[in-house]
């Protein structure tokens, strides 16, 4: 795993860092999803988790192929599905593999006011490091394709982190080691954006006049890029942005709004000292102190407790 | 399959239809994906829904369910109208020239020699008018109004482009699109490649559902090419190892029949067997019928099996009905006829038609013994699930027996995969718990029955007390044991003409070819020959190599027959030897011998000009348009509707469906008609699971949790069902509480005029795994099969839905108990 010791990191949230120097010659990732090859098997989502150890709770069919039905802490990964009709009534199944697109500018790092809790390696693999986060949910809000998902048990943030433990050591990420059909594929980026050249100009042979790949500049091209038939309409494969942007308030909270937002912290550090010199430390009652350790033990101790009863009766 | 999943990657035109390959065959399809890719093929999907397969379709048409052999008849229909066949294949490879006899016929729906009381035909006019020799008369001419060609042109001749849309509901700007596609491969150097599953073989006419496409692909000269062939993706691993072996009621191994009873000596069964040619000089391999059946009495009875006593034919049962199929079975259950039933490794609760009849047979049960790794639908149908599986325990006395097995990860064994191909694999993991591999388990049941015999004798005791039984550990026979004896081996020295020892007594046979008739080898498999030779395990190799990138790695696994990776593929050179495709060759003559990348189907020094035809096991030699009597309802295809239709038989009006199709007198009680139920139904798999084992599985449960049936916006708004609302589906045999999907991805289709709603009925869920609870999509399919092979019609059958609330949630304290008394949902609990 890339660290600061590993002199890996080009950006790190919350941070001004300087990336290391000496260290320029890393190559930049990038997995290329071809959804004109994808059969939407799942095996990818499959992968996923076996890889990451998740089980994501079993849900009920809800009227759709996405199961679960969203991205969730336990689903990084999520094969969307989109019946498309055209002008002349020809229907397609437009299948999407969604998931981080790995944005070269990302808005969640950019959003993150937890230091070192977003980072960016040099290969381009944007990752979040839950020790540092705070659950703040602001990478949600940065997120210009909604895709971290912030975990109610531990208040952490989740996505998917392109294996980069896999890629550390010079594999390849799971989804793509799994796709049977070679709709995913893995390299620099440079070798990606070469083969989606190609598969771009066989789908125009075949009729696909606005075939192109999806590496959107507003955020400075990303990680994760697809080759899309109706490249002219990404968001006919279920709500891909046509133009994805950084929300405005993540550029006002780093920019204008920042110094502004330092001084608050400031003057709530200064209120917090003047208050326990004039009135003293915060106190607790006992009774407090009762109701936080019965909210602390609640629900979920109680329900074990029932089942090892039931079952050994 | 006739040829490889990487020659999949040699098509031209990939058809996909009466299959769903993209969702049922994921890592094959990945050979598709490639044809479109590097050989620019275009792929054509014709399914009653818009599946992931359509979704990278080129072009997809939508077909109503168990009409193809109407879209099929079409394409030969407009294949012979624009002469876009291909001919010098057509006239040298299929029996196109062939003379047949006078007298035979069809009219109003039926071919000559109907017997409408035993649903069943005398076939004498089905066949050939002989010469003197005995040899069918040939018209290359093709002028004879009855040589095969002519009498096929006839028969085609009714399915106009109108008709077929008629019938199947298919647009006929799409139908027209497709076969002019299809027609491109006529020319000889193109090929397309059918790939199909139980979309063909789930109906009552599912034989002849493929025959009808063989018949295209002779026409196009697409069989025993690259990137040809007719290709059925086996659905289980190792179902393909299961017919090899012969684990049907009427077969034997390598495809040999089990005898009638009516064959009374040896030497009358193998008269019907022993096909001489039809044609002069042909190969007509089932000749050696003898050899492969008296290897095969050696090895299952040994020295016991001697010349004096026939080869101990005697000891073999005899059938006194065609098969005792799945479906005859469980009617015997229903009638009390059988009152034990042994079930390893297969779950009829789930997998079989009608559930409420087979819950009820099996109640009628005394005895149940399931071996299986799963905890099965089967071994727990005598509980009450609540609706999903209301039985009533206290009334029911089967005693059931669970037997635990060990999976195929924790065995070693081979595999027959789809392509032929016998790939040995190794244990990975010990099984869990009381486990057992099937093998220690039969070998148990041997001896008990083998002592029981011995002691107290019993009607017929010489069949179990004279098996051979030589394996290290009597207990446990070990695969490769079995594997080394279904090879086969040399029980004497074998010598060659000239004297010489080929094999020393002992010693594995390299290949059928070896076999003797008088009892001096042994083969427990003839087709399996060569499998395990004296250079050891073939079924073991490992190198993926494909010289030459021709999509066949020869020395990957084995194939059989004879390691041939595409049968028939004499047939992919013309008549000199040269490849029909030089860009594709296969094998092709080199002034004196047959070369190429693949194992010669065909002697490898007969000479192309000796005139011996390419489909060596046929009596003729020759492709067949015209199948003589080998399929029980009719030498020609002819479209029947399904025994549960919407719609009446445009064609013959009086002979609705397969005249032929044995229906007992209950279940035809258990049709429906289209005035209760006028929506047709259908049933398929999903990508998400596997059959019904993987909803014992978290990760394949979490990505599709629950049942579900899928419906097209336009029945949805007729009905006021809304997207994932809860839906009543039902049919004359029982009913099913799950959600709708209401999706783009089904239409109505105009069949004859009206427009007809097609539900789909996804199969995967039921009573026990970690998937949500559902009561199985067989509940609602009939008891009817495939006029020849009884393969259930699960394709196409009627069906009313009706919106609805959610079933009712069952009450764990009032569901299954164990033997304690204990609710069982308690006892799994993961922490005791």
């Amino acid at each position: 795993m890339a660290d600061l010791q590993s002199q890996d990191y080009i950006r790190r949230s919350a941070t001004n860092l300087t990336p290391p120097s000496v260290r320029h010659h890393e190559l930049e990732v990038a997995k290329l999803i071809d959804v004109s090859r994808c059969i939407g098997c799942k095996a990818c989502q499959s992968a996923c988790m076996e890889w990451n150890n998740l089980r994501p709770e079993m849900e009920e069919f809800h009227g759709a192929y996405e199961n679960p039905h969203d991205l969730n802490p336990g689903t990084w990964t999520l094969m969307r599905f989109a019946e498309y009709e055209d002008e002349q009534g020809n229907l397609e199944w437009l299948i999407r593999k969604d998931g981080c697109m790995h944005c070269e500018d990302p808005g969640c790092l950019k959003a993150c006011p937890a230091p070192g809790a977003i980072v960016q390696y040099a290969n381009g693999i944007v990752d979040f490091i839950s020790e540092n986060c705070i659950g703040c949910g602001y990478c949600v809000k940065g997120c210009p394709f909604n895709i971290p998902r912030i975990s109610a048990q531990d208040h952490k943030s989740y996505k998917c982190t392109l294996c980069s433990d896999r890629v550390g050591v010079g594999l390849e990420p799971a989804c793509v080691k799994t796709c049977p059909t070679g709709a995913i594929m893995f390299g620099s980026k440079d070798d990606m954006k070469d083969w989606a050249g190609e598969r771009i100009a066989e789908l125009k042979e075949r009729g696909f006049q606005n075939a192109g790949l999806y590496d959107p500049p507003e955020v400075g091209g990303t990680h994760v890029m697809y080759v899309l038939h109706h490249a002219d309409k990404p968001s006919l494969y279920s709500g891909l942005p046509d133009k994805p942007h950084i929300s405005a308030l993540v550029g006002a909270w780093k920019g204008f709004l920042k110094p502004l937002a330092l001084a608050g912290l400031a003057f709530a550090a200064v209120s917090t000292f003047v208050h326990s010199i004039v009135s003293g430390p915060n106190e607790t009652t006992e009774e407090d102190e009762e109701a936080a350790r019965r909210e602390m033990s609640g629900p979920e101790m109680s329900g074990r407790g029932n089942s090892e009863g039931k079952g050994k009766s | 399959m006739t040829n490889t999943w990487q020659d999949i990657k040699n098509a031209n035109v990939v058809l996909v239809m009466g299959g769903n390959a993209a969702e049922a065959h994921p890592c094959g399809f990945k050979w598709v994906i490639e044809a479109k890719i590097e050989n620019k093929a275009k792929l054509v999907v014709v399914d009653p829904r818009f599946t992931r397969t359509a979704s990278v379709a080129d072009v997809y048409a939508p077909i109503r369910p168990g009409t193809d052999i109407a879209f099929l008849s079409g394409v030969m229909r407009y294949l012979l109208e624009n002469d876009a066949i291909q001919h010098a294949y057509v006239k040298a490879y299929t029996n196109a020239s062939l003379i047949v006899k006078e007298g035979f016929g069809f009219e109003d729906g039926l071919f000559t020699g109907y017997n409408e009381e035993k649903r069943s035909y005398d076939k004498s006019s089905w066949d050939y008018e002989l010469d003197e020799q005995g040899y069918a008369k040939s018209d290359d001419t093709w002028q004879h109004p009855r040589c095969v060609i002519n009498l096929l042109k006839q028969h085609v001749a009714r399915y106009t482009p109108e008709l077929v849309s008629r019938i199947c509901g298919t647009p006929q700007d799409k139908y027209l699109e497709i076969c002019k596609i299809f027609a491109s491969t006529a020319a000889p150097d193109k090929a397309l490649t059918s790939l199909f599953a139980l979309g063909w073989t789930q109906h009552s006419v599912g034989a002849q559902n493929i025959r009808a496409m063989a018949m295209v692909q002779l026409l196009l000269g697409n069989i025993g090419v690259a990137g040809g062939g007719m290709n059925a993706l086996r659905g289980h691993s190792n179902i393909q190892g299961l017919t090899d072996v012969g684990l049907m009621s009427n077969l034997l191994p390598g495809y040999m029949t089990i005898p009638k009873d009516s064959d009374v000596t040896l030497d009358k069964y193998l008269e019907t067997k022993q096909f001489k040619p039809l044609r002069p000089g042909q190969t007509s391999y089932w000749q050696n019928y003898r050899k492969f059946f008296v290897s095969f009495q050696k090895a299952l009875y040994g020295d016991a099996a001697k010349a004096e006593n026939n080869w101990a034919y005697d000891w073999l049962p005899k059938l006194d009905v065609d098969g005792y199929d799945v479906l005859r079975a469980f009617e015997r259950m229903d009638n009390g006829q059988m009152n034990g039933y042994i079930c390893q490794g297969f779950n009829p609760m789930q997998a079989f038609p009608d559930r409420g009849k087979i819950r009820r047979s099996l109640s009628k049960l005394k005895y149940l013994v399931v071996i299986d790794p799963l905890d099965t639908e089967t071994a727990n149908f005598w509980q009450d699930y609540g609706p999903q599986n209301p039985s009533k325990p206290a009334e029911i006395q089967t005693e059931v027996f669970q037997l635990p097995t060990t999976c195929f990860a924790e065995e070693e064994g081979s595999l027959v995969n789809s392509a032929r191909w016998l790939q040995w694999h190794w244990k990975a993991a010990d099984a869990p718990g009381e486990a057992k591999p099937d093998l220690w388990i039969m070998a148990g049941l041997y001896h008990r029955l083998k002592s029981m015999y011995a002691k107290d004798g019993g009607a017929f005791p010489a069949p179990i007390l004279n098996l051979s039984w030589s394996y290290a550990d009597p207990a446990e026979p070990q695969p490769a044991e079995l594997a080394r004896e279904m090879n086969g081996r040399a029980l004497v020295d074998i010598k060659d003409d000239t004297g010489a020892v080929v094999l020393k007594a002992g010693q594995q046979l390299d290949g059928f070819a070896q076999l003797r008739d008088d009892g001096t080898t042994m083969s427990g498999c003839w087709i399996f020959a060569g499998s395990w030779t004296e250079k050891g395990n073939q079924m073991a190799r490992r190198d993926a190599s494909d010289p030459r990138d021709a999509g066949i790695a020869p020395n990957w696994a084995w194939a059989w027959p004879a390691n041939r990776r595409i049968l028939y593929n004499r047939a992919s050179a013309d008549l000199d030897g040269k490849a029909w495709n030089p860009h594709k060759p296969v094998i092709q003559w080199n002034g004196s011998k047959w070369v190429g990348f693949d194992v010669p189907d065909y002697g490898p020094t007969v000479k192309p000009q000796d005139g011996v035809g390419p489909f060596i096991m046929n009596q003729e030699g020759q492709g067949r348009l015209f199948a003589r009597g080998l399929m029980v309802e009719g030498p020609f295809p002819e479209h029947y509707e399904p025994f549960e239709s919407p719609a009446e038989n445009v064609l013959h009006p009086k002979v609705k469906s397969n005249p032929a199709a044995r229906v007992f007198p209950n279940d035809r009680k258990a049709m429906g008609t289209a005035q209760d139920f006028p929506y047709v139904g259908t049933t398929y798999r999903l990508t998400e699971h596997f059959h019904y084992w993987t909803k014992h599985a978290l990760i394949n449960a979490i990505l599709q949790p629950e049942e579900f049936v899928e419906i097209g916006e336009a029945l949805a708004k007729e009905k006021g069902i809304e997207q994932g609302g809860w839906v009543k589906v039902s049919s004359k045999r029982g009913q099913v509480i799950c959600k709708a999907f209401v999706t783009k991805r089904i239409k109505p289709l105009m069949v004859d005029g009206k427009p007809t709603h097609v539900i789909g009925c996804p199969i995967h869920w039921g009573f026990t795994g970690v998937a949500r609870k559902g009561y199985g999509a067989n509940t609602l399919t009939p008891f009817v099969g495939d006029a020849n092979t009884n393969t259930p019609e699960f394709k196409a059958f009627l069906l009313n839905i009706e919106k609805t609330s959610a079933p009712p949630a069952v009450d764990v304290a009032q569901g299954p108990r164990d033997a304690q008394g204990v609710p069982k949902s308690l006892t799994k609990v993961g922490s005791l």
